[in-house]
């Protein structure tokens, strides 16, 4: 079994087509836990990319990699909604566009 | 022949999921769809000789980081009135357009060219060879990303304290002293 199931470029596609979503969900979304969920979008997007490059160069290098990702996405998570709660605390919204405590 | 329909139908499940993780208004149902993109590519996983990885994907990604995610939404348990009228409606499309632009930049720099994978010996992606992987080439990393969880922890727990840390400073709570 020396052949991917589709073309390299197939998952390529797939991992931009992912990726771009996550792009758009941070640039989009008012309710700051969806923009915490798009980065993880962001990130599973890179690990597909990983185990797809590991599959090709027979190289497990890049399925420890994704290993690591997955501890820094928990690790993301779990400081990011604390922060999130603490926002909430604050203010009783986690909606970006009230979060404008910096404006003069 | 069947290797390329799973792919199809997984690939077009994570997507349509990815989609409606974005656009869905509802957090919880948010959640939800990102777990159904996770499982898609944990199939995914499973087809490029990732079993140990695919195991991952649903056990810590979809079990894990994911229900922790449900939880807060439904800590924070948010009005569905929450978010009122947009007040920047001309953003959303302009960070629509903006994300469809970097998906056609990334579409463009890809060559063609067909690539064949590598031979793989038996066991590739199993627990064993990962575990070998992990413990001898990439030990310091490994134990690395130990500091890192614990830093996270307690960076989570210190933000996410109910009480600023003067106010225990100035009144500490009676028979904790005697305690320690």
């Amino acid at each position: 079994m020396n052949a991917l199931p589709v073309p390299l470029g197939n998952y390529i596609i797939l991992s931009g087509i992912l990726f771009s979503l996550g792009v758009i969900g941070v640039l989009t979304a008012r309710n700051a836990i969806v923009i915490l969920m798009s980065i993880e979008l962001m990130l599973n997007a890179a690990n597909l990319l990983l185990v797809v490059f590991a599959r090709v160069h027979g190289d497990l290098g890049g399925q420890v990699m994704v290993f690591f990702v997955l501890t820094v996405a928990a690790a993301e998570a779990a400081v990011g909604l604390a922060i999130l709660v603490a926002v909430f605390r604050r203010k009783g919204s986690v909606d970006v566009d009230r979060l404008n405590m910096l404006k003069g | 022949m069947a290797d390329q329909l799973i792919f199809w139908v997984a690939a077009i499940v994570a997507i349509i999921a990815a989609i409606r993780v974005v656009v869905l208004k509802n957090a919880v149902l948010s959640v939800l769809h990102l777990i159904v993109t996770l499982i898609a590519l944990a199939v995914l996983f499973l087809q490029l000789s990732a079993e140990f990885i695919a195991a991952l994907q649903i056990i810590v990604y979809a079990g894990a980081i994911m229900v922790l995610f449900l939880f807060i939404v439904m800590l924070l348990n948010l009005r569905k009135d929450e978010f009122g009228r947009d007040q920047l409606p001309w953003l959303r499309l302009l960070g629509t357009l903006a994300g469809a632009a970097f998906l056609a930049e990334l579409i463009s720099l890809i060559g063609g060219g067909r690539v064949m994978a590598a031979n793989v010996p038996d066991g590739f992606g199993s627990v064993r060879s990962i575990g070998i992987a992990l413990f001898g080439e990439y030990m310091f990393p490994f134990e690395l990303t130990s500091l890192l969880l614990v830093a996270a922890v307690l960076a989570a727990v210190v933000v996410a304290r109910r009480k600023s840390s003067n106010e225990i400073d100035a009144a500490p709570p009676a028979g904790n002293e005697g305690e320690a």
